[in-house]
């Protein structure tokens, strides 16, 4: 946490209440999450009462106030998932990443979240891994595509081994 | 002052509705049509495309389709065109230069003139099926 | 005077589809083959690549069109593109193996106004959609685009603009159907508190699981938006807007952005707007993810940067909207209906639809259909005629059994409505709603009673928590359904539902939760023998409720058809297979899980549910 890249995202806005939701966006982005301190220093400097930017940052599905994974999944359970079978899909990576939805893997790699619709209907149902799209994806198609991201964080151990 | 003026406005439209004519359901005056087959390439059918679409572009014609298609099966008389003026029947020009070309272009797309020394015949195969 | 320059002319112009969806199945990976080819085959002084926005068929996604000839490819993979460079744009020759075949016929299409998909469509609101460059601000005024704008700014009266979209009968794309017309009207005799100050709102926060139209709106042809909005701002004088478009969309957001940027520089947006003395500009407000900010009043309180809760009507926003001045809200399709009605005129536009809608309307076409992706429609097309001319009918043969609209807010319409011409009337007739175009398609492996609670908890999840009867009534409601599922139900329970929705409908604050119990209602009124199969029989007749389910294998055909191919066994999760290679496998019932995998994963039928 870097108060100074909080102040950077501040200094771009007006200070008037009605950037809040946008600040606090772009807050979220830069670091995936609204730590503790970014909240008291947003609610500080634009002289809002904590309670408030609190109970914004509570509301809105955008922001969370936990750190994510290194790789974010979102399963789509929009309508049209939903009927092509988004459920199970969740269920079987509930299982593989042997974590219940909304949590974090303890290695710090994997989180799983559910989303409602990502307007990807079309190639439902859909898995979100960081800005990567699954589309017609399956239980069946779940280890193959987890596998991917888990080489790749083999690959970097093993790379960062022969380093030293 | 504004920035656009209507007049302005005008002017984008006509300027980009030229360069983007081909994607709509445009009409067009005249169709040229380059035989773009393996022998056709080899007997210089590029050099006739480029040509003709330099000339459209320094003329500034406009209500003209150039599009290319495969061999015309006459090998030995390549490279080829053909030119189809709304509501009359195609003209297959063969043994072609950028000169002779351009002279085609002239003459018989913009003048309405068929070029009959570099013509092969007029009108194209009958198909029946 | 702006310097025009002279740009280059192409004799193929490729059309790649950069909607969400072709992205998604990798079409920038296309675009760069088609580009590193056309290089190498020395024809990039011939062929312009111009990435467009969604072309609405995504089902065959990542997709090509070729112009001139409306040629078009799908489901294209890198594999094709240096073929499809050297055999058409070289040698001119069509490549037939990469064009649609419909399903269960066996000649290709190569025209793209040839395919079913496309041929029954209409296209307003989409009418750039595949034609240009959404990022290059000249396509669009090729297009016609700023020419009702200018015609509005310069030669009518804010009360003639009022008039013909009065005229046109233009109803609100966004849900509710309310006469657009007749808003602006409002919204024009609203005595502002604060000076002459008015505002004008462009609704892009769709949040309706299932529909994509807005999103594909902003993506293909932001410009068609902004248009519409200058000529509503005059209309109502307005001098500030706002764009309030969900931050789950990116690419939306991004184009947006840089179309109000171009149109700035062209002086489009700004002071003095093409010499008229008119000022407007819009502003960008990403949403942040809450469904009920749909809800014009919770999208208002949130541009505002507080809380998205929703506040009671009246005073409606057009009369006390945003900082509490008259405020204009109108949805992103409808805006892009606007300049065309202008153009073309309202007795043009009247002219397409029924007695009561006018226009077309554009639906995402999803859930369990052959074609599934983005349509416009002229209003009175029957569902019939979207489901199995332009929707290619169910894959594998399935039988259809309803349609879903309006989101949660809509219902289920059962398949002896098939022949229902689609209008706003018809549909809430039949129980369910316009919405805002989601149209999700269900066959006879989806359950009613899942739907059902599939909706209920979606809108239980996203209650702002303010009104108890949504905030209390949809929990109930939810607790009860999911116990039916899980064959815990009783006959009770049927008429307690009944009880509650009716309930909620009288009492709840905003549109979230009157609405929330049609999907139980619709359901419950044409599917009701489901109901009683869950609660009496505990089976779930489509075998979607997991809990009634009982797998078992088919020894027989594990072992004479699959050779005991052990691929159920190794993927089960619960270790609940018995059996090895060549042998017959058996699943011990005690320790099934129920997650169905087995059943998804054998290729021999081997494995039945009951």
């Amino acid at each position: 946490m870097n108060p100074e890249k909080i102040s950077q995202i501040l200094a771009n806005y007006e200070t008037d209440q009605s950037s809040i939701i946008s600040i606090l966006q772009d807050i979220q982005e830069a670091l995936g999450y609204l730590p503790k301190e970014a909240i008291l220093q947003v609610s500080r400097e634009m002289n809002i009462p904590l309670s408030r930017v609190l109970s914004l940052a509570t509301f809105f599905n955008a922001f969370s106030l936990e750190p994510k994974g290194k790789h974010p999944i979102h399963v789509c359970l929009g309508t049209a998932c939903h009927v092509r079978g988004a459920q199970l899909v969740l269920e079987k990576l509930e299982r593989e990443l042997n974590i219940k939805s909304g949590e974090t893997t303890e290695d710090k790699e994997f989180s799983l979240d559910e989303v409602h619709c990502v307007g990807c209907c079309g190639l439902a149902p859909v898995v979100m891994i960081g800005e990567d799209v699954y589309g017609k994806i399956s239980q069946a198609k779940v280890p193959g595509v987890l596998k991917k991201y888990k080489e790749g964080r083999r690959k970097e151990e093993k790379d960062a081994k022969t380093h030293t | 002052m504004p920035k656009l003026t209507l007049e302005d406005l005008e002017e984008i439209r006509e300027k980009t509705k030229k360069t983007t004519m081909l994607r709509g359901d445009s009409e067009f005056r005249a169709k040229i049509t380059v035989h773009m087959g393996t022998c056709g390439i080899a007997a210089g059918a590029r050099g006739i495309m480029a040509a003709l679409m330099e000339e459209i572009e320094a003329q500034d014609i406009t209500e003209i389709l150039l599009t290319n298609s495969g061999c015309a099966g006459l090998c030995s008389k390549e490279p080829m065109l053909t030119v189809e003026i709304k509501g009359q029947a195609p003209v297959k020009y063969v043994e072609l230069t950028g000169a002779k070309t351009k002279e085609i272009l002239e003459k018989h797309v913009l003048g309405g003139k068929i070029v009959e020394k570099y013509a092969l015949g007029i009108g194209s195969e009958k198909t029946d099926y | 005077m702006a310097k025009i320059k002279k740009e280059k002319e192409y004799r193929v112009h490729l059309m790649v589809c950069a909607g969400t969806a072709c992205v998604s199945n990798h079409s920038f990976e296309i675009k760069e083959a088609l580009e590193t080819e056309i290089k190498k085959q020395d024809l990039d002084n011939e062929v312009l690549i111009v990435t467009t926005g969604c072309n609405g068929f995504c089902e065959r996604g990542p997709l090509l069109v070729v112009q001139p000839g409306n040629i078009f490819y799908q489901t294209l993979t890198t594999k094709d593109i240096p073929h499809l460079v050297e055999e058409h744009f070289l040698k001119g020759r069509p490549v037939e193996k990469l064009m649609y075949i419909p399903p269960e016929e066996k000649t290709p299409i190569p025209v793209l106004s040839d395919i079913d998909f496309f041929k029954k469509q209409v296209l307003i609101a989409l009418r750039n959609r595949g034609l240009i460059d959404p990022e290059k601000i000249d396509e669009y005024i090729a297009r016609d685009g700023y020419k009702a704008m200018a015609k509005a700014l310069t030669s009518m009266s804010p009360s003639d603009i009022r008039s013909e979209i009065q005229k046109s009968g233009l109803r609100g794309r966004g849900g509710g159907g309310f006469p657009t017309g007749l808003k602006w009207e409002f919204v024009s005799n609203a005595v502002s508190s604060n000076g002459n100050v008015k505002y004008l709102v462009c609704n892009g926060d769709e949040g309706d699981p299932g529909a994509f139209m807005d999103r594909s709106i902003l993506e293909a042809d932001p410009h068609s938006v902004i248009e519409g909005m200058v000529i509503g701002a005059k209309a109502i004088n307005a001098t500030q807007g706002y764009a309030y478009v969900r931050n789950e969309y990116p690419l939306a957001l991004n184009r947006l952005y840089k179309a109000l940027d171009d149109a700035r520089e062209y002086g489009l947006l700004g002071k003095n707007i093409l010499g008229s003395g008119m000022d407007f500009d819009i502003k960008i407000v990403r949403g942040a993810g809450a469904f009920i900010c749909g809800e014009e009043t919770a999208l208002l309180s949130s541009i505002e940067g507080r809380l998205g809760e929703p506040k009671p009507r009246p005073p409606y926003p057009a009369e006390k909207g945003l900082w509490g001045c008259p405020t204009l809200i109108n949805n992103v399709e409808t805006w892009a209906n606007i300049a065309p009605i202008i153009n073309r005129g309202a007795k043009w536009y009247s002219h397409i639809g029924t007695e009561t809608s006018k226009g077309t309307k554009v639906f995402s076409l999803v859930g369990k259909i052959n074609n599934t992706g983005l349509v416009e429609v002229p209003m009175g097309i029957t569902l019939r005629e979207i489901i199995y001319d332009i929707g290619g009918g169910i894959p594998g043969g399935r039988e259809f059994k309803a349609v879903q609209t309006g989101g949660p807010s809509g219902g289920c319409i059962p398949k002896e409505k098939i022949d229902l011409p689609i209008d706003y009337e018809s549909l809430s007739d039949a129980g369910s709603m316009m919405g805002s175009g989601g149209m999700v398609v269900m066959d006879e492996d989806t359950c009613m009673v899942d739907v059902a609670r599939y909706f209920l908890s979606f809108t239980q999840d996203e209650s702002c928590g303010k009104c108890t009867p949504c905030r209390e009534g949809t929990k109930a409601m939810l607790d009860i359904l999911t116990r039916i599922t899980k064959g815990e139900g009783t006959d009770e329970d049927l008429t307690l539902l009944e009880e509650l929705a009716v309930s909620i409908k009288d009492s709840a604050l905003c549109g979230l939760g009157k609405t929330a119990p049609n999907p139980v209602l619709t359901t419950m009124k044409y599917f009701r023998s489901e109901y009683e199969a869950h609660i009496r029989d505990k089976k779930c007749p489509a075998h979607t409720c997991r809990d009634l389910n009982v797998y078992t294998i088919d020894e027989d055909i594990c072992v004479n058809t699959g050779h005991g191919c052990d691929l159920c066994r190794r993927n089960c999760a619960s270790d609940a297979i018995l059996g090895e290679r060549n042998q017959p496998h058996q699943i011990i019932q005690d320790k099934c899980t129920k997650c169905g995998v087995c059943y998804d994963v054998c290729k021999f039928g081997a494995v039945k549910v009951d």
